[in-house]
């Protein structure tokens, strides 16, 4: 039993819905009490979609348990059947309906429909979201192409005699409640088209079944999500010898490593004038080149959410935008390898947790100048002050932008360099702060997009009375019945020496721009403590600041 | 049809609502596309400040809470879910040990804590995990500082708004017996108005204010914004349901003595009226002084609500199943605003509570107890309403085929009840058709 105050991701059944919603023409009948409906309002009212979710849900009660409730989900396999005319049937349980153990794959099975059946097997008490997504992509594939793999494996020799001129390949892993799925799919079709690479067929998202009986067709897959669909990659590399890439097409270096994998998948030559062509599009890089990004130099970034987005969000944050990556981790367990090479690159250690409470300490310790991290990260950083973007899901309705928005490709690369450097301030902005601290305008209170004027009472009250506990940041969005115990910063707590902070030194401080000056208090009184400074004086904040300064 | 409400005894007057009502209340069984009692939580949370709700449940419980509420969470919310894994179900770790130890850790992480609810779900009824055991338990370990009551907001036994009704139920329950010879020191002798039901803050204050003008002191409220102050119940105490779906709570509120007020809900301006009027009559409130109390807000109301009528009147309706409060809305809507009901879909009619109601609803009105989701969209697309109440799983696909939907939901997060509400009451069903004018191409 673990306590759960909120969660990165549902169970493992909405992962198998998210691959059945974007899909034309399945349907999924799902052995679940009332109330699981809910989950359809994730798709209609987050993502806005304009259809029902094709799920059909057996909403039993408790006066179905004593009853028959395996008749409850015969019945509605067959009225769903019947209503939907689906070209194929995903069954499953929910959490509550594995456990009274009807056995919906055997039932639906037992009534030999010419329908195709797939039965999904998620368990619910070990697995979530992602994993559910990935098993039913992968059942879905494996079943509707088991005959190919045994009887027809020489069939798919065919593609290579009738699309010989070109090569092509499948788009697998994009989904209904991805973020932004939707536009990287055209982002990345127009990619592919542009290299002189046919795009067979994108799944599971608009893919139809006769769409997944015909992915054995192409030369090879391309992977944009690895938690949906690596594992049915791997399984068509094995089966059908398709090879699929390894590199996510997100940032501008990114995408140029990701159309080299391809291009040799394709076995084509690889065109560096028409590379560079390419390229073009991409005004990522000479954005992040010119003068006017300087300032973000080493900027101290903390990054999280799930494993690809935060791995690529690494990347491109380290390598193009000359961030230093502070910390680095995911709430997707599955990928916990990766993630902790990953964080090797960087020297971080890897966060790998799905306990919200524990990024926030995170958080918190290290002080980052800007957070990569997912809505749940966003409202973390609007109680720390702290600059913000979303890099990944869990999905909010703001992740779904009416504009067209991907992460991936060179338009990707352009969204992100905006996305990420808009929350924070811009350089000649914050060298006009440093030098003229006085300015009226640029005091504490004054309004600022940072929010900054709310960081004041709290560094103040820090400051002049350091014994006690420090407040919340934000007393506007928190409760202060939590004086959590992860606020205490650890230093305080070991500290048997009682700091003081001199007068002069409290003004010196108080110079500091907000939204550095907790960095600055904090690694001044390390630096005191390590010294074995207990007057806290001007000298020993300038001290401190030679000490730290890179 | 019995066209007269007259004070019958309970019962009686129940037999006679369910034979006249019987014919016009349809059964319909099928896929449900309503929220689980846990869903309550989202609105209890925020009622009962030192309160913490403890679903023990799945993945799924705790995602459906996060999802239903919309919101992301600020720093620490007043509701978790205990999440129950393969080894509390394969009895490598002990459920009820693992439980006493995630309540430990909440607890001494969360010292405003003054009432824990540990809430059953689906799963944990499933598995026969015995809160009620539990809580008992807890309570010698953590009483007096922390409260531990237990109720269950699981789909398989609740729906939606009934979560409140096990909540409130578990509370009455837990308060102490006032026993009319034994204890009568602490027993109350004078009359004592008690109003049932989760109401918005200022919505408890317009209505005090009302009572007091009626001459009426000794009005409490319930459950009341803080665990510590909770009702005394007893054989003086009178209760008026502010909420249509309290079947339980009232129940145990009669075991202990007390007796309810039949009456409408104190929706719209008509229903607030018969409301407060049932009090009046009960504490024999002078017809002057009733009159003068509810003069002037009833005046407001009536202005409120004609504002709207030019957007309602004869427009057609349609009802979903969601919280209950379909058929006071109905009756509000037809009566006041002089909308005609092509269908009220309702999870469950308490037909007693519900009898005045009925009573006030046009005598052809089609309403669905239940639901079969499929066959009522069937049914929704043959009567072509201009207006659509329905569930958040629903109302963009609905609109998307060119309907005009109302999210019911809303109706339950929002502030209706009362006099000063009932033109906000009238705007919600407006907003979407004047929406709709208002952008059309």
């Amino acid at each position: 039993m673990q306590l759960t105050l909120w969660t990165y991701e549902g169970p493992p059944h909405i992962g198998a819905m998210r691959v059945a919603t974007s899909m034309k023409d399945v349907h999924y009948v799902l052995h679940a009490p009332q109330g699981d409906t809910y989950a359809d309002l994730l798709f209609t009212m987050i993502e806005r979609l304009q259809k029902r979710p094709p799920v059909t849900y057996t909403t039993f009660q408790a006066r179905d348990l004593g009853g028959d409730t395996a008749q409850l989900f015969i019945d509605a396999v067959l009225q769903a059947n019947e209503r939907f005319k689906p070209n194929a049937i995903l069954v499953g349980a929910s959490c509550t309906a594995e456990l009274i153990q009807d056995d919906p794959g055997g039932l639906a099975l037992g009534l030999k429909l010419s329908t195709p059946v797939i039965p999904l097997e998620l368990p619910a008490y070990q697995r979530k979201e992602n994993w559910g997504s990935s098993e039913t992509f992968y059942h879905l594939v494996r079943q509707l192409n088991r005959h190919h793999s045994t009887d027809l494996q020489v069939d798919h020799k065919l593609p290579e005699t009738s699309l010989q001129k070109k090569p092509s390949c499948n788009i697998l892993g994009p989904t209904a409640l991805g973020f932004r799925h939707r536009d990287d799919v055209t982002e990345i079709s127009k990619l592919l088209n542009d290299l002189g690479i046919a795009v067979n067929v994108i799944a599971p998202m608009h893919a139809s079944v006769e769409d997944i009986k015909r992915i054995p067709m192409a030369d090879f897959n391309v992977v944009l999500y690895p938690e949906t669909a690596l594992t049915t990659a791997t399984w068509l590399e094995r089966e059908f010898k398709q090879p699929f890439t390894k590199t996510i097409p997100i940032g501008h270096k990114g995408t140029l490593a990701f159309m080299r994998e391809v291009l040799s998948l394709a076995n084509q030559s690889v065109d560096e004038s028409m590379i560079d062509d390419l390229a073009k599009r991409s005004r990522a890089s000479w954005y992040a080149a010119s003068v006017d990004s300087t300032y973000l130099t080493n900027k101290r970034v903390f990054i999280f959410g799930d494993a690809t987005h935060a791995i690529a969000a690494a990347r491109v944050a380290s390598e193009e935008m000359g961030f230093l990556v502070v910390g680095l981790g995911t709430y997707s367990r599955e990928f916990g390898r990766e993630i902790r090479e990953a964080a090797k690159l960087y020297g971080v250690t890897p966060l790998i947790t799905d306990d919200y409470l524990e990024v926030e300490d995170q958080i918190s310790e290290l002080h980052p100048e800007l957070i990569l991290g997912t809505q749940m990260e966003r409202h973390v950083a609007k109680r720390h002050g702290i600059p913000c973007a979303v890099i990944s899901a869990p999905m909010h309705v703001q992740d779904f932008p009416a504009r067209y928005a991907p992460q991936m490709g060179f338009e990707g690369a352009n969204v992100l360099f905006d996305t990420w450097v808009h929350p924070l301030m811009m350089g000649l902005e914050e060298h006009l702060l440093g030098m003229f601290r006085e300015d009226f305008e640029f005091n504490d209170t004054a309004p600022s997009h940072l929010a900054g004027g709310k960081l004041k009472d709290k560094e103040l009250a820090e400051v002049s009375t350091p014994e006690s506990t420090p407040a919340l940041p934000n007393p506007v969005e928190s409760k202060p019945e939590i004086a959590l115990t992860q606020t205490l910063s650890g230093e305080q707590k070991v500290n048997d020496m009682i700091q003081f902070w001199t007068h002069e030194a409290e003004l010196e401080l108080k110079k500091i721009p907000f939204f550095v000056r907790g960095k600055a208090k904090r690694n001044t009184e390390k630096f005191a403590k390590e010294t074995g400074v207990v007057e806290i004086t001007v000298e020993t904040l300038y001290d401190a600041k030679a000490h730290f300064s890179r | 049809m019995s066209a007269v409400i007259s004070i019958h005894p309970e019962h009686e007057l129940a037999n006679q609502q369910v034979k006249s009502n019987e014919p016009r209340i349809r059964q319909e069984r099928g896929q449900r596309e309503v929220f689980c009692g846990l869903t309550g939580i989202i609105w209890l949370h925020r009622k009962i400040q030192d309160a913490f709700f403890l679903v023990v449940g799945s993945r799924t419980c705790a995602h459906l809470i996060q999802s239903a509420a919309g919101v992301m969470i600020f720093a620490e919310p007043r509701f978790g879910t205990a999440i129950i894994d393969d080894r509390d179900l394969s009895g490598i770790a002990d459920a009820n040990e693992e439980l006493d130890r995630v309540v430990g850790q909440l607890l001494k992480r969360r010292k405003d804590i003054k009432t824990l609810f540990l809430v059953g779900s689906c799963p944990s009824e499933v598995i026969k995990l015995d809160l009620s055991r539990a809580a008992q338990r807890l309570n010698t370990q953590f009483n007096p500082h922390v409260k531990v009551l237990n109720y269950s907001g699981s789909g398989i036994e609740t729906t939606f708004t009934q979560g409140e009704d096990a909540c409130l139920s578990s509370i009455v329950e837990s308060l102490p017996q006032h026993s009319h010879t034994q204890d009568s020191k602490q027993s109350t002798h004078t009359k004592k108005l008690l109003i049932v039901g989760t109401l918005a803050d200022v919505v408890e204050d317009q209505m005090q204010r009302i009572f007091k003008d009626m001459g009426l002191a000794n009005v409490e409220f319930f459950p009341g914004r803080n665990s510590q102050n909770s009702p005394t119940i007893d054989h003086n105490t009178v209760y008026l349901l502010a909420q249509p779906f309290l079947a339980d709570t009232a129940k145990r509120i009669e075991d202990k003595g007390a007796r309810r007020l039949a009456a409408p809900f104190p929706l719209g301006a008509q229903g607030t009226q018969a409301w407060f009027k049932a009090a009046a009559q009960e504490f024999n409130i002078d017809e002057v002084v009733f009159e003068k109390a509810i003069y002037a807000p009833r005046q407001r109301a009536q202005i409120a609500i004609a504002k709207y009528k030019k957007f309602l009147e004869q427009k057609k309706i349609f009802f979903f199943p969601d919280s209950q409060l379909e058929i006071p809305l109905a009756r509000f809507l037809s009566q006041e605003l002089g909308m005609t009901l092509t269908e009220v879909g309702v999870p469950y009619v308490h037909r007693q509570h519900l009898a005045q109601e009925l009573e006030m609803l046009p005598n052809n009105t089609m309403i669905v107890e239940g639901q079969h989701v499929e066959l009522q969209l069937d049914r929704c697309e043959q009567a072509k309403p201009d207006l659509v109440v329905c569930g958040l799983g629903l109302a963009n696909p609905l609109e998307a085929k060119g309907y005009t939907t109302k999210w019911s939901i809303e109706l339950v997060f929002t502030p209706i009840q009362g006099f000063d509400q009932a033109g906000d009451l009238a705007e919600l069903f407006s907003r979407p058709l004047i929406r709709k004018e208002k952008i059309a191409a």
